[in-house]
């Protein structure tokens, strides 16, 4: 087998709290499926037959009973559970599931959208024989407002700086604004193997990574390791460049300098396979070099690799925030065949339904509605003489008579009262909105799932 | 039994016919009358097949004469004894006595066949393995007499391109093996319309599920690697195949009731024929290939299969071993002999054995100095010159467009090849011909440097029989920011060519150096001759 496929569904969507308090993340429902169904239809449509979901247990019970999620995805779900509050980081959770990683992995996050050619990714990882491959996309601006923003949106986000060299495949140099206390430090040794290197800021990071088998059993001996895009990644792109360990120059080793050397050399070792000696002498008598200029052989003689492949068209969304997930759920009805408004859905002739807006099953649509650029997710009802606007009406939803809704977010099981006006508003799961109240940008949630100070 | 009765009348006939004929010469002569041209002619073929059937009867071994049960006649006593001998010893299985029964059309070789086959049985019987002997003899009279036969040879697939049956063909036969068709891209130039020309940007996995069933991952890596240049010249694609393999073998595992040597090869086809989606094969692989097959299928059945896999790895280390790196070392021995202190040696592009040479003779401080030659689109003389710089040699880089004014200076020629054809041509990069040739022009020797597993039968005389198309869009350069041909798709009239190969006649080469020697360019068939006999 060649490659594994990990989805982590753990996590917690902590920027998106109003949302995801009562309905985990990977069950967001999206165009009116689940979020996690994204990535998994991803790994489906490439060809992969089984993934490893590392997920929580009420996940784990939703994904067993969802019907439409035992037909529509056909690969074997190995859920893993992991305890909610345990705060365990994706590389931890890597290294819960180490004993069932027999080769290498492709780690997948729950909260990405992508229709990317998966191909070129893993064609990196392969043909250079790296040790890890990601994928990044340039960052699309998000044109929808959204609810419960007051003012215009920080522009000071915390931005990644990502270096690649010429060819824009090799993985220079990886660092989060959050890191770096007055500048940008680059080490003299990438200046002299790569002296052009293009800096990018722009990327969005598709938490998609290809990593060698060697990395996990590396996991296993650092213990301190917990996060694969916080610390993971940052670690092996550092390493690629680090003096080889042959060279040992410095004598005063102390105690805290042994250590890092020996899990150093732990990845180099880990990362040799039994035919060296072969590979060594095709790419000898091989007249290909990665760079010009210099008197180095090809990849400088440096064993670990990290490549990206950066998506220049092509949608890419990690639904992670509130803005992120209105997005989603407008581009996304562009991905499937199915016919917007679902067969079960029983949608009255004397309403208008656009045709950019989808309709869940089970829905009840009446008389003198008018839906345009909205999703209306499952057994959601709608009475008369409703207005709805670029709005997403998740599942169990009931909206009386002669509300208007307009460019909102009503979560799971709200109900709406007869003739409210809502403009950018992000109604909490299970809320009750009075009739005829009017709201314009506002977040309105339950009182106990209000942050604690 | 029948059949030995009613040949012997047939020779008795024959015979006796002969016996008139002869008389009837002697008649004439006797009678004055001289000969008329057909009667002459057909006594003269007569005499031929006369002659030709005294041979016949010499050749098979007298095992066991039957005795004849007619008598002969006496004129004709020498050979009735020989026919009848001829005729099936009691030893034969049936095949033998349908070609036995066909003796007078027999040709030498058939003959030759059934005396090697005789001989095998002879000597499968004396350790007592009777039934297996038979088996072997009645496999081999069977095979050698048809592959002795006229055989039509077929075209390989990747020359026939432009031809919609075999196209078809190939569809149907990768489909079967699970193997994604890669598509041609672009214009061809309709003098190479009969050749694949792929693109880099259409990968050969862009098909593949990504986690591959059915094809092994290492070989997946492989064909990606040649795709895209990564593993590029002769000899490292022979050693990245072989390391390939051996993974596979690696983790091969026999299927019930399958044996290890007949399974083991037909897994392999499929592979193959992914590598060549990716990048056509070249000469030395072939030859690695059909080695590699060779000892698979010589694994006996009762061997384990961990000793099976095993005894395959050994081979292939030894067959890299021998064939490459050991053979490098004698080609640097036999090739200082020739470079003497104070020589301008002139190389083309990058080949791994001549910079190897250099390398060797810089370090058994020989003094010379050396002039790369690079070109279009592949630079790879970039690659060389870096190799030599670092390790001290002098060297001058030109273009190939600037040959003629630095041959002057130049006292030998040091060219790698990719392969060695039959009728001595040598087929390596493109542009080696034009540096031979202009070499010959100025009178400066040139030597081809060349591993014998590279040597394959295949004869050519142009380079447009059989040859590779690289992708076109490498042609395309930007220059001050502008990109001429960024469309060339779009006028009608263009084609873009990036040719690979081209062969070099042997009348422009001076000497070849292999492993087995210093050999002049004609004597490549003398090489595969004693090669096939070793095998």
């Amino acid at each position: 087998m060649e490659l594994q496929a990990v989805l982590m569904a753990a996590g917690g969507g902590s920027r998106m709290m109003d949302l995801t308090y009562n309905t985990p993340k990977p069950l967001l429902p999206v165009g009116n499926k689940p979020l996690i169904w994204y990535p998994l239809n991803l790994l489906e449509r490439v060809g992969f037959e089984e993934v490893i979901v590392i997920t929580t247990k009420e996940v784990q019970k939703a994904l067993s009973t969802d019907q439409r999620m035992k037909t529509d995805v056909k690969m074997r779900l190995d859920v893993v559970c992991i305890q909610e509050d345990a705060d365990m980081g994706t590389a931890d959770a890597l290294r819960h599931i180490q004993q069932k990683i027999k080769t290498d992995i492709l780690v997948v996050s729950c909260d990405l959208i992508t229709d990317v050619a998966l191909h070129e990714v893993v064609d990196l990882f392969r043909a250079h024989n790296a040790t890890l491959s990601m994928l990044m996309s340039k960052v699309h601006e998000f044109t929808e407002t959204v609810p419960g923003q007051k003012g215009k949106k920080k522009a000071g986000e915390q931005r990644d700086f990502v270096g690649v060299d010429v060819t824009g495949k090799r993985l220079l140099f990886m660092a989060n604004e959050a890191d770096l206390d007055e500048g940008l430090v680059l080490r003299k040794s990438i200046m002299r193997k790569h002296p052009r290197m293009l800096i990018k800021t722009g990327l969005l990071d598709a938490h998609l990574y290809c990593l060698k088998r060697s990395v996990v059993d590396f996991l296993v001996h650092n213990k301190s390791v917990t996060s694969i895009r916080g610390e993971l990644v940052p670690y092996l792109v550092r390493k690629q460049f680090s003096k080889s360990l042959n060279s040992k120059t410095a004598t005063e080793d102390t105690e805290r300098n042994q250590k890092q050397q020996d899990a150093d050399h732990n990845l180099e070792l880990l990362s040799t396979s039994k035919d060296e000696a072969l590979v060594q002498l095709a790419r000898e008598r091989s007249c290909w070099n990665d760079h010009r200029g210099d008197m180095s052989e090809a990849y400088h003689g440096g064993k670990l690799r990290c490549y990206v492949h950066i998506m220049e068209e092509g949608m890419c969304y990690r639904v992670n925030t509130l803005a992120a997930y209105i997005e989603a759920n407008r581009v996304v009805p562009k991905l499937f065949e199915e016919p917007p408004i679902h067969p079960t859905a029983a949608v009255s002739e004397r309403s208008l339904v656009g045709s950019d807006s989808i309709i869940g099953p089970f829905c009840q649509i009446s008389d003198k509605t008018s839906i345009k650029r909205s999703n209306v997710g499952t057994s959601s009802i709608i009475k008369e003489k409703v207005k709805i606007t670029n709005s997403i009406i998740m599942n169990g939803v009931t909206i009386e008579e002669g509300c208007n809704i307009q460019g909102s977010v009503i979560c799971n099981n709200a109900v709406i009262g007869r003739g409210a006006d809502m403009k950018y508003c992000l109604v909490g799961s299970g809320q009750r909105i009075e009739p005829e109240t009017e709201r314009t940008n506002e977040v309105i949630v339950g009182s106990d799932q209000l942050m604690e100070i | 039994m029948a059949d030995s009765v009613g040949r012997q009348v047939d020779s008795i006939n024959h015979a006796t016919e002969e016996d008139e004929k002869k008389q009837e010469i002697i008649r004439a002569k006797g009678e004055g009358k001289e000969l008329t041209k057909e009667e002459k002619q057909r006594l003269r073929k007569e005499k031929k097949q006369h002659k030709k059937n005294k041979k016949d009867d010499r050749g098979p071994p007298e095992k066991e004469k039957e005795k004849a049960s007619v008598p002969a006649p006496s004129k004709p006593a020498t050979q009735s004894p020989a026919h009848k001998a001829a005729p099936v010893p009691v030893n034969a299985s049936a095949s033998e006595s349908p070609v036995a029964a066909e003796k007078p059309a027999k040709s030498k070789a058939e003959l030759r066949a059934e005396r090697r086959a005789r001989q095998d049985s002879e000597r499968a019987s004396k350790p007592g393995k009777k039934e297996v002997g038979q088996q072997s003899t009645s496999s081999k009279p069977k095979a050698t007499p048809s592959e002795l036969q006229p055989v039509v040879k077929r075209l390989p697939e990747h020359v026939q391109v432009d031809d919609p049956a075999a196209l078809k063909k190939l569809a149907k036969k990768l489909e079967r093996q699970q193997v994604p068709l890669r598509s041609d891209y672009g214009y061809k130039v309709s003098l190479f319309s009969h050749l694949h020309q792929y693109s880099r940007k259409n990968p050969p996995t862009q098909q593949i599920s990504i986690p591959v069933t059915a094809i092994h991952p290492s070989i997946v890596r492989l064909g990606l690697q040649y795709s895209q240049g990564i593993i590029a010249g002769s000899n490292a694609r022979s050693v990245a195949l072989l390391h390939a393999f051996k993974q596979v073998i690696q983790d091969y595992s026999t299927p019930p009731n399958e044996e290890l040597s007949r399974d083991l090869v037909n897994k392999l086809s499929p592979y193959i024929s992914f590598l060549s989606q990716c990048r056509p094969l070249s000469a030395s692989m072939g030859n690695a290939i059909k080695y590699i097959k060779k000892e698979i299928s010589n694994i006996p059945n009762q061997c384990k299969e961990e000793e099976a896999k095993r005894r395959l790895q050994e081979c292939i280390d030894s067959y890299i071993n021998e064939k490459i790196i050991l053979a490098s070392q004698a080609i640097s021995k036999y090739a200082i002999e020739k470079i003497s202190d104070g020589d301008v040696i002139l190389v083309y592009g990058c080949s791994s054995l001549v910079n190897h040479i250099l390398c060797e003779a810089f370090e058994k401080q020989r003094k010379f100095r050396v002039i790369v030659v690079d070109s279009r689109p592949r630079l790879e003389g970039r690659e060389a010159l870096r190799r030599l710089v670092k390790k001290g040699i002098r060297c001058t880089y030109v273009l190939i467009s600037a040959l003629s004014y630095i041959l002057p200076e130049v006292s030998k020629v040091f060219l790698g090849a990719h392969a060695l054809l039959a009728n001595g041509y040598v087929m390596s990069r493109v542009g080696t011909s034009q540096i031979a040739l202009v070499a010959k022009a100025y009178n400066v020797p040139v030597l081809v440097c060349c591993e014998t597993y590279k040597f394959c039968e295949r004869v050519q005389t142009d380079s447009f029989v059989s040859n590779e198309l690289d992708d076109p869009d490498d042609l395309i350069v930007t220059r001050n920011g502008k990109t001429h041909l960024e469309n060339w798709q779009t006028v009608k009239s263009l084609g873009l060519l990036n040719l690979v190969y081209d062969v070099t006649p042997p009348d422009f080469v001076d000497l070849v150096i292999t492993d087995l020697g210093m050999i002049p360019c004609t004597s490549v068939p003398v090489v595969l001759r004693v090669k096939n006999v070793d095998q």
